[in-house]
């Protein structure tokens, strides 16, 4: 076992080059950018004003509305949401606008902002299950509005999968602490003792539950089920954040996701000789953001897109090509499954709102993105407050 | 190459392009360096009397930036040349020596006549081919030196005539902007003896406050001053100055060095058809170096090679004739923008500008997120065109006003596009 740390990978804009790309937009009459985050960003008003040198409102512009605006800025896959529509792409290329949400925030950091605050109380008590990004979304966005906001979360520390998973090399866990430590400036309490652990008996105690437990158990395939060169991406990932990486020399990887890519790529920066990564989907038809798949191009790892496992005998398995007939076998000290996760067995019910009982984060429907949390975790926020008749944000 | 040698005040210079009198020809090493990058000229950093001592501040120069561009506009508080007398004049004489094609203008200041006449027959007998009269520096720290000197008429034609008896050699005058009318004292300089006109010196300015300091910058312990004003930013203000002169008729005969903001061998052409010979460059150089006139050079010579002139006389002084009074202006059409769909990316910035500072003529399809321009209102601004970021937006349908004499309106001559970029 190597001990390993990763230094934050992509380089931060410095003021003149923030400037330089913010006047690089085109100022939209009716910015597509903005139309398109899930988690509603407006990067139109943000890019705007640090054309104008308004750095400041720029932050403000972010943090109002997104409480991981400086996550969002580290690990969104922006082209398939805000960069997607812009319309500087019809002269050459899309604006950088998460590198630039990241200079924002940044800067909202260095300047010790606090651009937002607790709304006056509103004497209603709310219990948060989960510290992962729907729900720490969910727990800020409640205490803006007046309410006494307890996020239960099981870990050690909030974060969930960007704090267990996403690699350090594209998020430092300083980013992430700086986040939640706005959040529990709002008034927001973590707590790492476990709640009644039966939504029934919670929802007696709070006037609103908001669950967000996430899907914290790795699927796994049946072929591999008891081989004991295998482990699941989860858990290869939370370890790695520990600077646990295995000393092995040839590592399989199966799976064509983000999360396939990260074990993938923090492989081969721990220095392991040898990364393959076979991936069910051919390359037109990738999971994978764009920016994970070149990240993992670049640290050399041997990608083979439309294979399916056919067979595994110990540390050897077997794959066929989904649309040609080729058959291929590789050998690895260590077989990493990276094929989706699932919601772990729970007593906090169903994903669908009843009573007082709201769910966001990855176990209701949409994808499965830091963004697409903040969203649903906004959504589940408003409806408790609409419940409980207090402001809607 | 296209030959780019052009006799200015009698004296032959290899190509128009000089080192404008400015740190930038500080000392013999920096010229000798200038001319073997090719410049054709230098204006020699302006030689005081003895007794006027140099003391300068520190830190000395600001810039004006504006997006990316870090140097819109340059301020300067610089004042003349801080070597002794001896050590400029004897720079001159091995300028002269080692580099005898090339041409040498002493930049001179005096602060009364015998001065002038003093410092002219010093540089002459230095070996300069000709001298510049600075009565424009607005930085000095005497009232008797500097842009002081050129707002009044009455100082320029005196000190003109002390040169006059300290030399044989041409002499220009250099003028400032800070003045309403500077055919004033060029046509006082002129009388007094000078056989040309150098424009502009810097703009008087304060071109940043420091918010928390709330004091100008350069910050000199805690305080600054007003200062020149150079660069791109400029380049209007001298160009009207040149055109100005250029059309007074008692200075038709006089001769121009154009100064301010030449960046590009565009800006140069664009001083030389408002009737420049030569050209001096300062700030451009300060922010890239004297490498810059292999561009200037070239792209003149692309200019003329495209314009099919062999010499650049021919080019002097063409667009003086076109610029005339607002009221002489044909106001009887209107043309209209034409949008090219293939070109327009959807930005919609058109009809922001449109109705925000223009007309409200310019639509925009939600569906199709493009523009079109509703003529009924639009009244020909092109405000549209300039504001278009990919030139998708051009000259098209030309439209005679009600009651105004036909006209054929096709032979109208239009500018050919709102490209900002050559």
């Amino acid at each position: 076992m190597a001990k390993i740390h990763f230094d934050e990978e992509r380089a931060a804009f410095t003021p003149i080059l923030a400037m330089e790309e913010a006047s690089r937009c085109l100022l939209c009459l009716d910015a597509p950018c903005s139309k398109m985050c899930p988690a509603g960003t407006d990067p139109a008003q943000f890019i705007r004003s640090l054309r104008f040198k308004n750095v400041k409102g720029a932050a403000k512009t972010i943090r109002e509305n997104n409480p991981l605006g400086g996550v969002c800025a580290r690990v969104c896959p922006t082209e398939h949401y805000c960069e997607q529509g812009c319309s500087r792409s019809g002269i050459d290329r899309p604006i950088d606008i998460a590198r630039l949400q990241r200079y924002a925030t940044d800067m909202e950091a260095a300047f010790g902002l606090e651009l937002v605050k607790p709304g006056p109380s509103n004497g209603k008590k709310v219990a948060v299950v989960g510290g992962g990004p729907a729900g720490l979304t969910a727990a800020a966005m409640l205490a803006r509005s007046g309410c006494q906001v307890t996020v239960f979360e099981k870990q050690g520390k909030a974060g969930g999968y960007c704090r267990y998973g996403i690699p350090s090399y594209r998020l430092p866990e300083a980013v992430l602490d700086q986040e939640i430590a706005h959040i529990e400036a709002l008034g927001v309490k973590i707590s790492h003792f476990a709640p009644a652990n039966e939504v029934d008996e919670l929802r007696k105690h709070y006037d609103a539950v908001v669950v967000a437990d996430g899907l914290g158990e790795a699927k796994t395939l049946p072929l591999f089920e008891d081989n004991p060169y295998t482990m699941t991406a989860i858990d290869f990932l939370a370890k790695a954040k520990q600077g646990e990486i295995p000393d092995v020399r040839h590592v399989l990887v199966i799976g064509g996701g983000d999360v396939a890519m990260d074990v993938a790529t923090t492989c081969k920066k721990a220095g392991i000789e040898q990364v393959s990564d076979v991936v069910y989907e051919t390359l037109s038809e990738f999971k994978a953001s764009k920016a994970e798949l070149e990240g993992a191009r670049n640290a050399g790892v041997s990608i083979y897109d439309g294979f399916v496992p056919s067979g595994v005998k110990k540390n050897v398995v077997t794959f066929l090509h989904r649309k040609a007939e080729i058959t291929m076998t590789l050998e690895a000290d260590l077989i990493v499954l990276a094929v989706g996760q699932q919601r772990l067995p729970s007593q906090l019910g169903e994903p669908t709102d009843r009573d007082n009982i709201f769910y966001c984060g990855d176990i209701v429907e949409g994808d499965k993105t830091v963004v697409c949390a903040v969203k649903t975790g906004k959504e589940a926020a408003a409806r408790a407050l609409a419940y409980l008749g207090g402001d809607q944000q | 190459m296209k030959d780019l040698s052009i006799t200015f005040m009698g004296v032959r210079f290899p190509n128009p392009f000089c080192l404008s009198s400015s740190p930038v020809g500080n000392c013999y090493d920096m010229c000798a360096k200038a001319y073997e990058s090719g410049w054709g000229g230098v204006v020699f950093k302006t030689i005081g009397p003895k007794h006027y001592l140099i003391d300068e501040v520190s830190p000395r120069f600001d810039a004006l930036a504006k997006e990316g561009a870090p140097f819109v506009g340059f301020k300067n508080m610089e004042q003349i040349a801080e070597h002794s007398l001896e050590e400029n004049l004897s720079d001159l004489r091995r300028l002269k020596q080692a580099y005898p094609d090339r041409v040498l203008i002493a930049s001179i200041m005096g602060s009364n006549e015998e001065d002038w006449e003093e410092l002219a027959r010093l540089v002459t007998e230095a070996g300069a081919d000709m001298i510049e009269l600075n009565f424009s520096c607005p930085q000095m720290t005497s009232h008797a030196m500097g842009s002081d000197v050129g707002s009044n008429p009455e100082l320029c034609r005196k000190y003109c005539q002390a040169v006059k008896r300290g030399t044989h050699l041409p002499f220009m005058a250099k003028m400032t902007p800070n003045i309403t009318d500077m055919c004033v004292p060029a046509l006082a300089s002129i009388e007094g003896g000078a056989s040309g006109i150098a424009a502009i010196n810097t703009v008087k300015s304060i071109i940043n406050v420091d918010l928390n300091a709330k004091v100008g910058l350069p910050i000199i312990d805690g305080k600054s001053s007003i200062s020149g004003y150079s660069g791109k930013a400029v380049k209007p203000i001298a160009l009207r100055f040149l055109q100005q002169m250029r059309s007074h008729p008692d200075l038709k005969d006089v001769e121009f060095s154009g100064i301010g903001g030449i960046e590009t061998w565009v800006d140069a052409a664009e001083f030389i058809l408002l009737g420049a010979k030569t050209l001096q460059v300062t700030t451009a150089i300060m922010q890239y170096g004297y490498r810059i006139v292999e561009d200037l050079c070239e792209g003149l010579s692309f200019y003329m090679e495209e314009q099919g002139v062999d010499s650049l006389e021919e080019l002097v002084g063409l667009a003086n004739q076109n610029i005339i009074p607002a009221e002489e202006l044909n106001r009887d059409y209107i043309v209209y923008p034409e949008i090219d769909r293939s070109r327009c990316v959807g930005c919609g910035r058109c009809v922001i500008s449109c109705y925000d500072g223009a007309h409200q003529a310019m639509m925009w399809d939600e569906e199709t997120r493009r523009p079109h321009c509703e003529k009924e209102k639009c009244v020909g601004c092109l405000l549209c065109g300039l504001v278009c970021p990919v030139s998708a937006i051009t000259l098209g349908e030309r439209k005679l006003k009600p009651n105004r004499p036909e006209t054929d309106l096709d032979r109208i001559q239009l500018q050919n596009n709102f490209d900002k970029i050559r």
